[in-house]
């Protein structure tokens, strides 16, 4: 099971106009798996999946949803859908809305319990869609992707303009969803989200995958945190390397910027240090940081995430 | 309860009800009479809930049938003026369902993602249209109850040519003619913006109403725009039902022929064009 895909994107193109939306963009979802599509607004993430989900052509490359072309009518029922806004008839109330995509599969969820987990009950669940508030009308929409219990969801954005508590209600969900053996594709720029929900995190910027992994592979490789220093420029890393426990990684930027990765613990500064020390690097700014998605972002991007 | 929270920051007393949903896969599309009576329902729902809706497809007909019988503006010839009029606003009521209002909410779906939306659901788009076609008819059904009863009720007399064959000679024009409108509506929803819907669907429903032969008859028009106006879906309904409901006749060739030219034509082209998203 462990290596059955469920979405697999060779190479995927789409032009609107003279702009590169998706410039040739691969990545592979393992099925019963949550995978995070990361990047900045304008990155390629909405286009990509909505090519995935078939309601637009990619112009080269290809997309195969479970085992099918995308716009196959018969993956509809297996596959669950979040847009990103908008798809539901403006004076349509939150629970007749359900119940009618309720009513378009054959084994539903009980509207009315998914109306109340999502936390749309009471007047919520009677306003019509146009004056629910955003975070309302993004719950209504996630309940809509789940109700026909799908084998796969693709949820754009599921958490944008959602209150804390909100958006921690549906996390819990996604978690269960994966419980449950269904495949998750979410698109998101909140770090945090793609930290603690993805078992794969794609990151996509100007329409090309640049990373794809674990969260912690991403972060360097089961390190949990990194050395920075500043000293002269063209020091021997690979000689600092053989004094650092194997899996430690080390590089220099522009300006005498060194970055070292590990399992920065005292023993692992202590050991930095020595070596500095031992060879006359006078080393300064010394620091010792976290890595985060962000920094992986950053580094590989060159630009912050935060739109 | 009672106080707004429209940022829900306030948490509820108790906790929110965490009853276990079972997500594991099951998928599979619902058989369509099932998707079907559940679009139908919500067509309908909306339409009768929706105030400028039932504005335009109840209360502007009836409106027009009580105010023409009232006031007199009609040449005065032999026959009452209800019966000149009931025919008339009986094809009104049908444009105004099938055509004014179906583009209008249609052209707004279309701009909502609500096309989009629902064809990411099993919802085939047969049914989606089929749901759309008999809202319309339910509706047709309830302004014809209305307007033959208020018709009634200002001493409308239906002269019709037998019980059987006048029966069946109006759904035959019902039929052609909600399909005539239905394309056109679709046509207009499915390649204009929302807001150009709005408005051409609104203008062209002033313009049929008043050259449709609805409340004035068709000879009273000048006579180049009487040849043009003969040629229209409305007048051919109006004089169709008019021939039928008034005159105790068949409706004849030519509405017949103009309606169903203007159903296939319609049809024909919203299906080319109709954009979903």
């Amino acid at each position: 099971m462990g290596e059955i895909l469920a979405v697999e994107v060779v190479d995927l193109v789409k032009t609107y106009g003279q702009a590169r939306a998706v410039d040739g963009l691969s990545f592979e979802v393992p099925a019963g798996k949550v995978t995070a599509l990361l990047g900045p607004n304008g990155a390629g993430k909405t286009t990509t999946v909505e090519i995935c989900e078939g309601f637009r052509r990619a112009d080269a490359g290809t997309a195969r949803v479970l085992g099918a072309d995308p716009r196959d009518p018969r993956l509809r029922p297996r596959v669950g859908v979040m847009l990103q806004s908008g798809g539901m008839y403006p004076g349509a109330r939150a629970e007749e809305m359900l119940r009618l995509v309720a009513a378009h599969h054959a084994h539903p969820l009980d509207p009315d319990a998914l109306l109340a987990r999502v936390g749309l009950v009471g007047a919520p669940a009677r306003t019509p869609f146009r004056r629910l508030s955003g975070g309302q009308k993004q719950l209504l929409s996630l309940a809509m992707a789940v109700v026909g219990r799908p084998e796969l969801v693709f949820l754009d954005e599921p958490t944008a303009g959602l209150d804390v508590r909100a958006r921690h209600d549906t996390w819990d969900l996604v978690e269960e969803l994966r419980t449950a053996g269904v495949t998750v594709v979410l698109t998101t720029h909140a770090m945090d989200e793609a930290e603690k929900l993805a078992d794969q995190v794609v990151i996509i910027n100007r329409g090309r995958v640049v990373a794809a992994g674990a969260p912690v592979e991403l972060k360097g490789g089961g390190a949990d945190g990194e050395l920075r220093f500043r000293a002269p420029g063209r020091l021997d890393l690979d000689q600092l390397l053989t004094a650092l426990p194997v899996g430690s990684r080390a590089v220099e930027r522009a300006g005498g910027h060194y970055i070292v990765s590990g399992t920065v613990d005292a023993a692992f500064v202590a050991a930095v240090m020595a070596w500095c020390a031992n060879n006359g690097v006078p080393a300064t700014d010394v620091r010792v940081e976290q890595r985060s998605l962000e920094d992986v972002f950053v580094d590989l991007t060159g630009s912050e995430l935060t739109p | 309860m009672s106080v707004a929270d429209p940022a829900g920051t306030l948490a509820p007393a108790e906790a929110p009800t965490r009853a276990p949903l079972d997500l594991r896969p099951a998928p599979g599309a619902a058989r369509w009479p099932r998707m079907l009576g559940a679009q139908t329902r919500m067509e309908l729902t909306l339409n009768l809930r929706h105030g400028e809706s039932v504005l335009l497809t109840l209360i502007i007909p009836i409106g027009l049938l009580l105010f023409f019988s009232a006031v007199d503006v009609l040449p005065s010839d032999s026959r009452d003026s209800v019966d000149f009029l009931v025919p008339g606003v009986l094809a009104l009521a049908v444009m105004s369902a099938a055509f004014t209002g179906q583009a209008i909410s249609t052209g707004f779906e279309r701009r909502y993602g609500v096309l989009k939306r629902l064809g990411a659901t099993p919802l085939p788009r047969w049914v989606l249209l089929a749901g759309k076609t008999l809202a319309v008819l339910a509706i047709e059904v309830l302004q014809v109850v209305l307007l033959v009863a208020v018709g009634l009720a200002l001493g409308w007399e239906p002269r019709l040519p037998g019980t059987a064959a006048g029966i069946g000679w109006l759904a035959a024009l019902l039929v052609l003619g909600t399909t005539a409108f239905s394309g056109l509506g679709l046509f207009m929803a499915g390649t204009l913006r929302a807001e150009a819907t709005l408005a051409a669907a609104n203008g062209v429903y002033l313009l049929l109403l008043l050259v449709g032969g609805v409340v004035f008859p068709l000879s009273e028009l000048p006579g180049w725009l009487r040849v043009l106006a003969e040629g229209l879906p409305t007048a051919a309904l109006s004089e169709g039902v008019r021939a039928v409901l008034a005159d105790a006749a068949s409706p004849g060739a030519g509405p017949v022929v103009v309606l169903a030219c203007w159903a296939a034509a319609s049809v024909a082209l919203a299906a080319r064009t109709f954009r979903w998203e």
